[in-house]
């Protein structure tokens, strides 16, 4: 099946495994093309003075980004991170523990940006106190692994000063773009998104006859005329969604469950053409100006399209760019009704629905079902949902709980904030790093499998776009199926009760259980 | 005064010099270092009391270190406080027989605490050390700097207790140095070996402190992960060089 080892699974929770050097030293993505890079802003291909803009670069960064600066001196080396990482243990690749994933750049960094790395490099000694001298193999290194990192924060919810390992990642990969090494999938989408309105590169026809098509499959089975409309002006509703939603699957059975959830409120809503893409993978690169300039397409849709709220679809780290940067990116909302959070994810939209007895559900319906809910790292860890801290937590989970009867949670420590990622995010859920997807899959894979043989569960809810693309593909090498993977709001579309279905029609829909 | 108390005296003066002008640098260019993004590691806190909360929880009782692993939690947590009663231990050489201060050392908790817990220190930095040579991930991850800083640390603790337990220095002379030191009026300093070994490596500690990892200690307080409120959907959050981005904005 595979052209690398898969580990077989045979205990229930995940062991520490022992350090085995340059595992995963060969893999690396493909590198993007000069068309990718250049409309981004970076150069084309390597330039020749690549050492003194990356030195000078670090400099600057770490003039910019608090963060950078102070985990790039705080660091104690205390090893709480070395076995927090999905990716090490899934590869036993040292580099990979995650500090010693940000002693790549903070070797450089103590080598000509601090007073001992400088004196101790003068001494002719810098490995004496972490110190090394940039060459072209410790930027073959950063672009390694800097893209084995899938910034999913887990290190820093255990690192005694908050060290996080994404804002390491985040500043190597700009400054690799900087300097023309780009990674082709992050770019690639990045470039498409700011020409066309969303990652896939859909543009407005072919969105129309997706919902379209939709609205046909929605009516066919419940006989309810449920819209799901684009660019529709004056409405109460902007739904940002990822433009995965639109087409695959199980994404594409979420997106139908918002459509029926904003059709029981009474609501009115569109999709934007303009901006068609809750993802901002300008995030994944560290480029603040990329991620604002995609984030600004939003704010442009809300104001011409004259809506009053904006809600976000089931998306892991859009939803992190959505509630923590939005607002600082393309704010102030001062233009939207101040009666609701801006923005708004679609989970505390059902929530809402569901706790003011605004919801019907036949739970009956996901009876076929045993579910556990995988928790998203950047919801976990970067975001809320709710008014209060660790809403994020409880919200998708009653959510679930309301549209089915039967849940089981995975193992504490592979769920809240200590999730495990699905080991796709971060701009790695590209084919050029399957080997790395698949071995970054084995903790979640290992929890699942616990509860599977000790609950009997079938299938396992996500909110986000990566995830579910990710599980899918990913977990069958684990001996799962690609279908138990589901969307939280697939299951809220399974149960609930359209209030104005025809009586007659209580058709029971076994093609699901599959 | 002997060549060797001129010697001491220049010595602290210097290293006191470099370890206060140091840390105040260090702390301004946190300070001013602007943080464009809200990243607090979730759940996080929604108020400011609430971040105070959580950074007592860190500075106090390591809180994420102790969700992480509980050897390495067990052994840092037992160097700090040892490290603290020490503090207050050797607060007693630098307060003047009249200073309101006394009975934050003349207690029990110091008294008694404050030297036993020399063997806390110990304990906890062997295990410390111990951990960074057997455990495969933490040797990996260490240079030499890192053992050496335990060992100097070691070496201190080590001389102190030898001074308390075993080989007792001139107690009032010593005082009376210390006292010289901080009142800018230089004095003797005994000079056996134990206390010109023990002050001579916490000056190296003080020296080396803005220029090494132990910047971890104002660095916590700065941690945008740890000391940033969860609100960001409420108040706008933006910093200079972000705000003139968006003069392109129509």
């Amino acid at each position: 099946m595979a052209d690398f080892e898969v580990a077989k699974i045979t205990k229930g929770y995940v062991s520490i495994p022992k350090l085995k050097e340059g595992t995963m030293a060969h893999s690396q993505p493909f590198i993007a093309k000069e068309k990718f890079q250049v409309p981004l802003g970076y150069p084309g291909e390597l330039i020749d003075n690549w050492k003194e803009v990356v030195i000078e670069k670090l400099k600057e960064l770490s003039g910019k980004y608090r963060s950078l600066k102070v985990f790039l001196d705080s660091c104690i080396k205390c090893g709480a991170c070395t076995d927090k990482c999905h990716y090490f243990i899934g590869t036993q690749d040292p580099k990979n523990m995650p500090v010693a994933r940000q002693d790549l750049l903070r070797q450089v960094y103590r080598y000509y940006h601090t007073f001992t790395g400088r004196l101790f490099a003068k001494l002719g000694i810098p490995g004496f106190v972490g110190a090394k001298e940039l060459t072209k193999e410790v930027i073959d290194d950063w672009y390694v692994y800097f893209h084995q990192c899938s910034q999913c924060r887990r290190c820093s919810v255990f690192c005694p000063m908050g060290i996080d390992t994404a804002e390491i990642s985040m500043a190597a990969r700009e400054i690799l773009d900087q300097i023309g090494v780009g990674q082709k999938y992050c770019n690639e989408i990045i470039e498409k998104a700011g020409r066309i309105g969303n990652n896939l590169g859909l543009p407005e026809p072919a969105l129309l006859d997706t919902l379209e098509g939709l609205e046909e499959e929605i009516e066919d089975d419940t006989g309810v005329a449920v819209k799901l409309p684009l660019d529709k002006k004056g409405v109460d509703i902007l739904l940002v969604t990822p433009s995965a939603d639109f087409f695959a699957e199980p994404h594409v059975d979420g997106l139908m469950g918002y459509a029926k959830v904003f059709h029981e409120a009474g609501v009115s809503w569109t999709v934007s053409s303009y901006a068609s893409e809750a993802a901002n993978f300008g995030m994944f690169i560290g480029s603040y100006e990329n991620m604002r300039k995609l984030s600004l397409r939003i704010r442009k849709a809300a104001i011409d399209l004259g809506v009053k709220r904006i809600v976000f679809g089931e998306c892991g780290h859009a939803w992190r760019v959505a509630y923590s940067f939005l607002n600082t990116l393309a704010g102030p909302f001062d233009f939207l009704d101040p009666n609701y959070p801006v923005p708004q994810h679609i989970c505390e939209f059902t929530y809402n629905m569901i706790q003011n007895n605004e919801l019907t559900f036949d739970k009956s319906q996901n009876d076929d079902m045993t579910l556990t809910f995988h928790d998203s790292c950047n919801v976990a860890r970067a975001s809320r949902m709710g008014d209060e801290p660790g809403g994020q937590f409880k919200i998708p989970r009653a959510v679930i709980k309301a549209a089915c009867n039967n849940y089981v949670d995975m193992p504490s420590d592979t769920i809240g904030e200590s999730t495990f990622c699905c080991g796709g995010g971060g701009g790695l859920l590209t084919d050029d790093l399957m080997e790395l997807r698949v071995k970054g899959a084995l903790p979640r894979a290992t929890a699942l499998t616990h509860v599977t043989n000790e609950y009997g569960v079938t299938h396992m809810a996500a909110i986000c776009a990566i995830c579910k693309s990710q599980f899918t593909k990913v977990l069958p090498y684990y001996g799962f199926t690609m279908d138990q993977i589901v969307s939280v709001h697939q299951l809220v579309s399974s149960a609930i009760v359209l209030s104005d279905a025809p009586k007659d029609n209580e058709e029971s829909d076994e093609t699901d259980a599959a | 005064m002997s060549a060797l108390s001129v010697f001491y005296t220049i010595l602290f003066y210097s290293a006191a010099t470099i370890f206060i002008v140091g840390l105040a640098y260090r702390i301004s260019v946190y300070a001013k270092t602007p943080a464009p993004l809200k990243i607090p590691t979730t759940p996080a806190p929604t108020t400011k009391s609430g971040v105070v909360f959580r950074l007592f929880t860190e500075v106090a009782l390591f809180n994420s270190l102790f969700k992480s692993t509980k050897w390495t939690w067990l052994f840092g947590w037992m160097f700090h406080l040892s490290l603290l009663l020490a503090f207050f231990r050797h607060l007693r050489y630098v307060l003047s027989p009249d200073s309101v201060f006394w009975p934050l050392i003349n207690n029990w908790l110091v008294l008694f605490a404050g030297q036993y817990g020399g063997f806390l220190m110990l304990i906890g930095l062997a295990g410390l050390f111990g951990r960074r040579i057997f455990v495969d991930r933490v040797r990996y991850i260490s240079s030499p700097s890192d053992y050496l800083m335990l060992i100097l640390i070691f070496t201190i603790a080590a001389t102190g207790m030898l001074m308390s337990f075993v080989n007792h220095t001139d107690i009032v002379q010593l005082k009376a140095f210390a006292f010289g030191l901080v009142t800018f009026n230089p004095q003797e300093l005994p000079g056996d070996t134990l206390v010109l070994i023990h002050l001579a490596l916490v000056a190296s500690l003080m020296i080396i402190f803005p220029v090494s990892k132990l910047l971890h200690a104002p660095g916590i307080f700065f941690s945008p992960t740890r000391n940033q409120v969860d609100n960001p959907r409420e108040q706008r959050h933006i910093v200079e060089w972000a705000a003139k981005l968006e003069a392109d904005r129509e």
